[in-house]
């Protein structure tokens, strides 16, 4: 999206100045996504792609009610479609809307070498800011629900902005206006999650002991959160993380390298710009994956241990 | 629908079965939602594959596609078993008293009067016994054997748990716990609401299938009640517009019947039409039936139908065969009989079955003209589009018009919904090109038509010429205009009987009640009368106020009949006129009249005590448990086989299939064998798309952009299919390669000890439009229909499948 609202920053990519916030009197947001209504109909997709005028190209049907097959700069949301059998040898359709999480801690943010390109609104809303964009790629290696994309066409990041540009003149999200169940609500995040409250006794009454509500602190909570009738279990829809974390690529990067931020971010800004002029949109290198790929498994091996 | 969208949020119990509202039906089916969020309300589907709709449902079970009435008559015994019935409703509402003739019999799979040379019943016997006065006789202590409830259960005592579960594949314990959540809406405070389409209709035996549930729920008492009723989703949108004016073969507005070519004369026509009432004191509303065809006439003819010409009934068309249907249309196209066609909003070559058969009837036509907002398949029939469409335009000499018509949001008018509401909906945009409306070309066609018979004379040009046509610009009436026609006029001044009121020669009527035999009103259709008055456009109120958040708002638009919003709702309330259901009434006896929430579907005075049925459409005032004469294949359902099956009729192998449904020979010979043809497949629609329309509109081609089938892992495993591979299905009529979706949502049934796999076939797919093409899911379907109605067999035949690899380009 384009930077239309920073008097209203709370948080800014590569920047340590903090930003105005003159608007922190705004209430935090956030969408509620009802698993248990949803019937996986798509209108939100559909809403997705009139709104933000998307239109990705007619794809293939590939073993699944999933169309397009995966997240992309176009596709901003997606229905996936997950068939489980339970304990009872019964087969529920775990039907889950799919895209940005909008964190409260958000690691693409933290990732993000461009200043200002990624920032957080005073409601907590996540938006990528395009114009500012230089397409590295470090926003998807940040991001621990696997949701931004990078565009072939124009080399800039893209994912849902949960239509920041509605919200801030009143509206509800497109996605949420176009269910036709009532199944995405939008709101204050007080109001969401007491609402989710009232939906999660009403999933336990029906035989869903384990129906919690998805908001993981790992994250700092988000400002996109799921009722779940297995809470236990959210990866039984479609991979959802269990416990998400953000790349420890991006905890080094914000950590160790933390007394040489300043220069590091400057200088990555102005190396940012001459790197995308002269040589193209950044890309993650293969060194840093074999790095993060170990920090990874060191953090899993202290998980079990711990566990 | 009896009961309205909004009022699904009552039920206590919503049973999806015939239909997949959540997939087909995403808007109205929030209700549902609804229904379990506020009311508690639990849901339960039954369906062959576990749909959207069964993946926020409360149960689930499978189904055997074509089995429903098995199901629904084990439920039938269960209920009658275990006492599960709301008695007072049941004695006093329907007629389980009443006394069947001596003679009614069913054995071995046939009801009694079977004609085997003609395939049809005499059904004299289908009747009840009659006393001297020629009322019905009864039992109200229900000791005759020969009351409807006692036929009944000895009806429906071959459905036992064991049988259902043999037949339908359904799991015993499965159907066993919805029999029993069903049976808890017996009690008079409860409900549950069916809701069905398509899934019911389109089988040889469909009529009966919804016969079946109605006789549940009118069992359980769940007619006329809030959060009840039998609750048929319309598919299209104005599809109920278009039964309620009678564009059918054998039907005028308002379900007036056309005439046959035996009642030569209208008085022949009135005597099998004016239903005396079978019991005492009975409205029988039909008994009015005069005055709505000669109001009918009026509208049509003007002052062209006088007394002395029976009201211009030599006009009308009169059938020589029951019914002008589509697949005998198709017919009577492939044997040459029929040489013009006229496709107006219709796309048959996508939308009927055994597509190879539809192909071959519009090549053998001189003309072919499509009026569609679309580029239609059947536009394009024969234009060669390879493998989905082989045509060779060099040896079809059918000339095409192809007219292209605005679409809803490019003209003014009214559409009707599920719920009965006339809409009115205001033009928004011109419409594209050179698209004119429906109305100004049909006008266009009849102009020329009454010029050439003006001209040239012909056959019998009367019918023709005589048609009355004052409309302010007559090459294009205006919608208002016509919606004026079809609510009707005083055409003189008329003075009412009992209050002596005078209603002016020329204005608006407000009521059917208004209208008489006498050629003094005017009505196009009678049902529709009240829906524009001299207080204006009815159909164009918006006022959402919902007095008792009760899913009635009877300022919203407007209902036919009368603006009723639930139909049968005297129904609602007890021998004593108060509401079974004290928290959700609907109307009520105050003492001097009826009062409530809705117009009620009685005479307004008519003390609850005096013994009128509340079932006033009906000669003896009742629901209909056993459906005397009035349907093709039996007063009670039975189980029948689907015309194509993969085993045989365990309950009658002689009679295996509907004996009364028509089969041309050349369709028959089209039926497939089990041991060619092993699965049974079932077609149906998925929420990204609207029919054949959609594939049209780029964003639902992004959503499901290819032809797919999908089949349970155990039959891929055993075929060798992986996901998302190509796989060529296969019937005796022809063949789709396509994707394969291989899932855990078709598992195989154990049918009469054997597991039978189940293949989905949707059906949106064809070679125009945006979406990538398709061969089209009735390229599979068997050409034949249901024994009353003639909706084809879409929903269960028999096919093979192959692993195979994709389709050469063309």
């Amino acid at each position: 999206m384009s930077d239309l609202q920073s008097q209203d920053y709370v948080r800014r990519s590569a920047t340590t100045i903090t930003p105005p916030a003159a608007r922190s009197h705004e209430d935090q947001v956030a969408k509620l996504i009802d698993v248990s209504r949803c019937i996986g109909c798509k209108a939100c997709q559909s809403a997705c792609m009139e709104w933000n005028d998307l239109r990705p190209e007619i794809g293939h049907f590939e073993g699944s009610y999933e169309n397009p097959a995966d997240l992309g700069p176009s596709v901003w949301t997606l229905m996936k479609f997950a068939e489980y059998e339970n304990e009872q040898g019964n087969l529920e359709w775990l039907i889950r809307k799919d895209g940005c999480m909008h964190c409260e801690d958000p690691g693409c943010l933290k990732a993000c070498p461009a200043p200002g390109a990624i920032v957080q609104y005073a409601n907590g809303i996540v938006d990528f800011i395009s114009d500012k964009c230089i397409g590295c790629g470090y926003c998807v290696k940040g991001c621990p629900f696997d949701v931004p994309r990078i565009s072939k066409v124009d080399h800039k990041a893209y994912k849902c902005t949960l239509c920041s540009d509605r919200v801030s003149v009143g509206l509800e999200p497109a996605c949420v206006k176009a269910c036709p169940t009532g199944a995405i609500m939008f709101g204050s995040k007080t109001d969401m999650t007491d609402w989710a409250g009232e939906r999660i006794e009403d999933l336990k009454s029906r035989g869903f002991e384990k129906a919690g509500l998805y908001d993981p602190p790992e994250v700092g909570g988000t400002h996109v959160m799921y009722v779940l009738h297995h809470a236990d279990k959210p990866s039984l829809y479609s991979g959802l993380p269990d416990k998400p974390r953000i790349s420890p690529l991006v905890q080094v990067w914000k950590g160790a390298i933390k007394p040489l931020a300043v220069f590091g971010i400057a200088a990555a800004a102005v190396f940012g710009f001459f790197h995308w002029v002269t040589v193209g949109p950044n890309e993650v290198q293969e060194e840093d994956e074999l790095e993060a790929d170990r920090l990874l498994r060191e953090m899993k091996e202290e998980e079990e241990k711990s566990s | 629908m009896t009961n309205t969208w909004q009022d699904i949020r009552n039920a206590n119990l919503v049973i999806v079965m015939g239909g997949n509202a959540a997939e087909a039906h995403p808007c109205g089916f929030k209700w549902v939602i609804e229904a379990k969020i506020e009311n508690g309300a639990k849901l339960v589907v039954v369906d062959p594959r576990f749909t959207r709709t069964a993946s926020v449902a409360d149960y689930y079970a499978p189904i055997r596609p074509g089995t429903d009435i098995a199901f629904l008559s084990g439920l039938m015994r269960y209920l009658l078993e275990k006492d599960a019935i709301q008695h007072e409703y049941v004695r006093s509402y329907t007629n389980a008293s009443l006394i069947v003739r001596e003679g009614f019999a069913f054995q071995d799979g046939l009801f009694s009067g079977y004609d085997e040379g003609r395939h049809g019943y005499d059904r004299s016997t289908w009747d009840y016994e009659l006393d001297e006065k020629g009322f019905a006789k009864s039992d109200d202590t229900w000791q005759d054997p020969r009351c409807v409830i006692n036929l009944l259960k000895q009806h429906v005592a071959r459905y036992t748990p064991e049988m259902v579960s043999r037949i339908c594949g359904t799991p015993q314990d499965k159907f066993l716990h919805i029999c029993e959540l069903i049976a808890a809406t017996a009690a008079p405070d409860k409900a549950m609401t069916s809701l069905f389409a398509l899934g019911w209709t389109q089988h040889t035996v469909g009529a009966q299938n919804i016969r079946a549930m109605a006789m549940v729920q009118l069992l359980l008492g769940n007619i006329g009640v809030a959060g009840g009723g039998m609750n048929a989703l319309r598919g299209h949108s104005n599809i109920q517009g278009l039964t309620d004016v009678g564009l059918l073969s054998n039907q005028m507005p308002g379900y007036l019947t056309l005439p046959n070519d035996r009642e030569t004369t209208f008085d022949d026509y009135m005597k099998t039409r004016l239903f005396k009432p079978l019991r005492d004191g009975q409205t029988s509303y039909w008994q009015n039936y005069r005055k709505f065809v000669v109001s009918l006439q009026k509208a049509l003819y003007g002052d062209a139908a006088t007394a002395e010409n029976n009201w211009a009934y030599d006009w009308l068309p009169k059938l020589d065969v029951p019914l002008y249907d589509i697949i005998k249309a198709f017919e009577m196209m492939n044997n040459g009989e029929l040489t013009g066609y006229i496709c107006q909003g219709f796309n048959p070559l996508q939308a009927f079955p055994d597509r190879g058969k539809i192909r071959r009837g519009l090549s053998k036509l001189k003309f072919l003209v499509t009026m569609d907002p679309l580029d239609t398949e059947t536009s394009r029939f024969w234009q060669d589009f390879g493998p989905q469409n082989p045509a060779k335009p060099s040896e079809i000499q059918t000339e095409v018009f192809q007219l292209p018509t605005t679409c809803f949001a490019e003209e003014s008018g009214s559409l009707v919904n599920s719920a009965r509401w006339l809409q009115w909906h205001w033009k928004a945009a011109e419409a594209p090109g050179i698209a004119k409306s429906d109305i100004w070309i049909m006008t266009g066609i009849f102009q020329r038509l009454r010029e050439l018979y003006r001209k040239e004379g012909g056959a019998f040009p009367d019918p023709i010429l005589n048609l009355t046509w004052k409309y302010t610009d007559p090459r294009a009436p205006d919608p208002e205009e016509l919606a004026k026609e079809m609510n009707g006029r005083a055409l003189t001044d008329l003075t009412d009987a009992t209050t002596g009121a005078v209603t002016k020669g020329g204005t608006l009527l407000d009521s059917f009640a208004q209208l008489r035999d006498d050629g003094s009103t005017s009505a196009g259709c009678w049902i529709f009368t009240g829906s524009f008055t001299e207080k204006g456009n009815m159909m164009a109120r918006r006022d959402a106020t919902d007095p008792r958040e009760q899913g009635i708002a009877p300022n919203w638009a407007w209902a036919w009949p009368a603006n009723r919003r639930i139909l049968y709702n005297r129904a609602s309330a007890d021998l004593n006129g108060k509401a079974w259901n004290p928290k959700k009434p609907i109307i009520e006896w105050n003492g001097t009249r009826w009062v409530g929430l809705d117009v009620p579907d009685y005479g307004p005075t008519v003390k609850p005590t005096d013994g009128v049925g509340p079932f006033i459409m009906n000669a003896e005032g009742m629901g209909r448990l056993f459906a005397r004469d009035l349907m093709a294949d039996g007063p009670f359902p039975e189980h029948y086989e689907p015309m194509e099956s993969p085993v045989d009729n365990v309950l009658h192998p002689k009679v295996a299939h509907n004996p009364v449904a028509r089969v041309f020979a050349d369709d028959r010979a089209n039926f497939g064998k089990r041991e060619d043809f092993p699965f049974v497949a079932t077609t149906y629609r998925l929420t990204e798309h609207f029919h054949f329309w959609t594939k049209h509109a780029l964003i639902n081609a992004i959503l499901q952009p290819e032809e797919f089938v999908e089949i349970g892992e155990a039959l891929a495993k055993e075929k060798g299919i992986e996901q998302g591979g190509w796989v060529k299905v296969s019937s005796k009529r022809g063949e789709v390669v396509c994707k394969a979706y291989v899932t855990k949502r078709i598992k195989p049934l154990t049918v009469d000890g054997k597991p039978t796999h189940v293949i989905g076939v949707p059906l949106h797919w064809g070679f125009t439009g945006q979406a990538r093409k398709g061969y089209g899911a009735n390229t599979l379907t068997p050409s034949v229909g249901d024994a009353n109605t003639q909706t084809p067999e879409f929903k269960a035949f028999l096919v093979n499948v192959e692993k195979t690899t994709a389709p050469v380009a063309a």
